[in-house]
């Protein structure tokens, strides 16, 4: 298990790792949790793991780059391969690959801070209100955990939002707002096929930031969300293809909000989903009634039926 | 502004019969808590700081004294005797109010600050912490003023937030509090029908401002407190940590009645001990230990009979100057620095403790930027965290007490890009001078 690694979310990912190791150990699988660290690669070439399993969130954990190395070791993944990883991580590039495929999502553009550099910011900003309309959201290209997300209501926020963002990463995605239920639905894959858990619908006292998602009391989750069957079934539908289409594997979690006439609209996908107390993934379990510890443990146990990844 | 799309059930049109459905939030105790426990929060900024103490990372933000300097051998041979030999009181319940011995060398502690007090004023709590929580627990009603340095020690205010406090800030200079000032709010207090309980003062090498209150100010303020009939809590765990001038004295060596005096031996010999002590007039002394004995029944037993020994049969005091002597050479190395790669900024040159309080160039915003700080491996903690009352966002603070020389410079050094890339942006979209928002946020004391 790897857990905790320099980015953003490290404390996040070492929650999340603690709980899964836990949940694992009870139900009889050998866990070792360990760092991203000066040591990693030796500890993996010595220890041989029958799989690693990347419960890192953010940066090298989420962007592929540690999958790579687990890769060129030979050693199996849980989850996402590198290359799966990659394309997901990438706010942009997923959306743009699904909405090829005919899933919805909010329209939205794509700015680099260089960009800003060459170019008027003012006007920039301004035409992207005109393209776009209020409410916009503004998010880090890449990254989770609501860091650096603003909900921009009025056109004098937006710069706020953009510098909020840039501290972040250097690229920033900026979206129509969609209002509507806002839902995650969690997919896993034990080895036969991907399958959409309960869909999870949050609904919060003022924004869902980082204090809403970890700090239990102001979010209040409804497991199965509050949709309409057909609702129900088209998220389900969409998360079951976004994990498909972007060739994800073992288990991944996508956001949608589901808007008034039950149309579900992607956000993003998460190639490691939060496994905290108060994440969404390990709800949708137990909403499914679900042992924790077994379904992590199929998971694993898919994961090492599976061939080591080749190398591209 | 807000973070996230907020779902909108009123317009959804998805709600099916099952909508009566109960959700979770999670905690079936939430209708529980105390009104004090709803104003704390998860924060971003403390996710942030744990990635301080990697390696990798170099931690400008805990305060976390350099102990490589320390006899560990000696001490360990100490720690192994005073259990062979007093292991039957040292690993028992101890006295309410500390060990009596202990109180006695702690006279002697206190005497190089010009204080004199008996054994019985004094009162061992689990570090000075746990006295300040004490004393804050046995005068403040909620909603009474704590009148405090702007800024002002963060795990101060975190306490006086615990008790329902509200805190009122008066200004500091380079000699430390401005009486003139003190003495205005405390009348306008006044003026307004405000109970005001306490003034908390950190009177020597300040965290976070680095300053200390000069001799000449000092019976100013008190005889302000005195007229306004406040009680001063003056905490002073640095004052011996001075770089060249000997200690001044203290204010509890200037007024007995009035003064609470808090100390500890965190920064002056290991914070791993959790000893501190409260010297109080008498009456206040009694109800600490009652206060005391509810929360904590003793302190250490262990902990105290090993400062005890170590009092006792090492060179403490030339211990203190050894450290005096590597936190000057560490200061020494953030302002040169600074001076180097941050000329843009400013900062004040302590002559003694642990912190460098720098003011940020206009327009930037010290939380704002710290995501950028841990992506270039560097951690400071932005000023917003020393005021109650969301100000501070101009100013971040810099401790020089545990990285060596070399990882300050370069802690310095990744700073000034990430100053840089800050200003960059700030200038780019033209948000400089708007405040964000703040909270009483720190990292815990243990991020190197």
């Amino acid at each position: 298990m790897l857990a905790g690694g320099l980015s953003h979310e490290r404390d996040v990912s070492l929650r999340s790792g603690r709980r899964v190791a836990d949940a694992l150990r009870a139900v009889g699988v050998e866990v070792t949790v360990h760092d991203v660290d000066a040591d990693l690669v030796t500890a993996l070439s010595e220890l041989r793991p029958d799989v690693v399993w990347p419960l890192l969130h953010g940066a090298t954990g989420e962007d592929g780059s540690v999958r790579d190395v687990v890769e060129l070791l030979g050693l199996r993944l849980v989850g996402s391969d590198a290359r799966a990883s990659r394309v997901a991580w990438s706010k942009p590039v997923a959306k743009t690959l699904l909405a090829a495929s005919g899933i919805r999502t909010p329209e939205f553009v794509t700015l680099p801070q260089a960009l800003f550099r060459e170019l008027d910011a003012p006007a920039v900003l301004a035409a992207l209100v005109d393209r776009l309309g209020l409410p916009l959201v503004v998010k880090p290209e890449r990254g989770g955990s609501a860091l650096g997300v603003s909900l921009v209501e009025v056109a004098e926020d937006l710069p706020r939002a953009m510098v909020e963002c840039f501290a972040y990463g250097d690229t920033a995605l900026v979206e129509r707002a969609v209002r509507g239920t806002e839902v995650a639905v969690s997919v896993v894959d034990t080895g036969s096929g991907p399958v959409a858990l309960p869909a999870v619908e949050v609904v919060v006292d003022g924004p869902y930031d980082f204090d809403a998602r970890y700090n239990p009391g102001r979010v209040e989750y409804f497991t199965p969300a509050r949709l309409s069957a057909t609702a129900s079934a088209d998220a389900a539908d969409v998360a079951v293809r976004a994990h498909a289409l972007l060739r994800l594997s073992g288990l991944s979690r996508t956001d949608l909000v589901v808007d008034a006439d039950g149309v579900p609209w992607f956000l993003e996908v998460n190639v490691a989903p939060g496994m905290t107390e108060t994440s969404l993934f390990p709800q949708a379990a137990e909403a499914a009634a679900l042992n924790l510890g077994e379904l992590y443990r199929d998971v694993v146990s898919a994961a090492w039926r599976g061939a080591p990844v080749s190398l591209r | 502004m807000t973070t996230q799309p907020v779902p909108d059930r009123e317009t959804s049109g998805q709600m099916t019969p099952s909508a009566a459905a109960a959700g979770t939030r999670l905690d079936p105790w939430l209708g529980s808590y105390a009104d004090r426990t709803h104003g704390m929060r998860a924060s971003e900024i403390r996710a942030l700081f744990a990635v301080a103490n990697r390696p990798e990372v170099v931690s400008l933000a805990g305060g976390m004294p350099f102990l490589e300097g320390l006899p560990l051998e000696e001490l360990a041979a100490l720690a192994s005797h005073v259990v062979a030999t007093r292991g039957l009181t040292s690993l028992q319940y101890g006295s309410g109010q500390g060990d009596e011995t202990l109180r006695e060398q702690i006279l002697d502690v206190m005497a190089l600050e010009g204080i004199r007090a008996h054994a019985d004023d004094v009162v061992v709590t689990t570090g000075s912490q746990q006295g300040l929580d004490l004393v804050t627990r046995i005068f403040v009603n909620p909603g009474d003023v704590v009148v405090a340095e702007a800024p002002s020690y963060v795990g101060a205010l975190g306490v006086f937030r615990a008790y329902q406090a509200d805190v009122v800030h008066v200004p500091i200079d380079a000699d430390g509090l401005v009486p003139e000032a003190l003495d205005e709010t405390l009348t306008q207090l006044a003026a307004a029908g405000r109970t005001v309980k306490l003034l908390y003062t950190v009177p020597n090498f300040h965290n976070p401002a680095g300053v200390s209150l000069s001799a000449a100010r000092r019976p100013r303020v008190l005889e302000i407190a005195r007229r306004h009939g406040v009680l001063v809590v003056e905490d002073n765990p640095y004052g011996l940590l001075g770089f060249d001038a000997p200690p001044r004295d203290a204010l509890r060596a200037l007024e007995e009645d009035g003064v609470v005096y808090l100390g500890s031996f965190s920064k002056t010999f290991a914070p791993g001990y959790r000893v501190g002590w409260v010297v109080a007039p008498h009456a206040v002394r009694e109800k600490l230990v009652l206060a005391s004995e509810s929360a904590i029944l003793c302190p250490s037993n262990a902990s105290q009979l090993a400062i005890s020994a170590y009092l006792q049969t090492f060179d403490w005091r030339g211990q203190v100057k050894s450290y005096g002597e590597q936190y000057r050479e560490r200061r020494d190395a953030m302002i040169s620095a600074l001076s180097e790669y941050l000329p843009s900024a400013s900062w004040n040159v302590p002559e003694g403790g642990f912190y460098t309080w720098v003011r940020l160039p206009d327009g930037l915003d010290s939380r704002d930027m710290l995501p950028r700080a841990v992506t270039a491996r560097v951690a400071y903690v932005p000023g917003t965290a020393f005021y109650y009352d969301g100000a501070g966002s101009d100013h971040l603070r810099l401790s020089f007490c545990y990285p060596t020389p070399e990882r300050i410079r370069e802690g310095v050094r990744r700073l000034a890009g990430v100053v840089s890339g800050e200003r960059e942006l700030v200038d780019l979209f033209g948000t400089g001078g708007v405040a964000g928002g703040g909270d009483v946020q720190a990292p815990s004391p243990d991020l190197s």
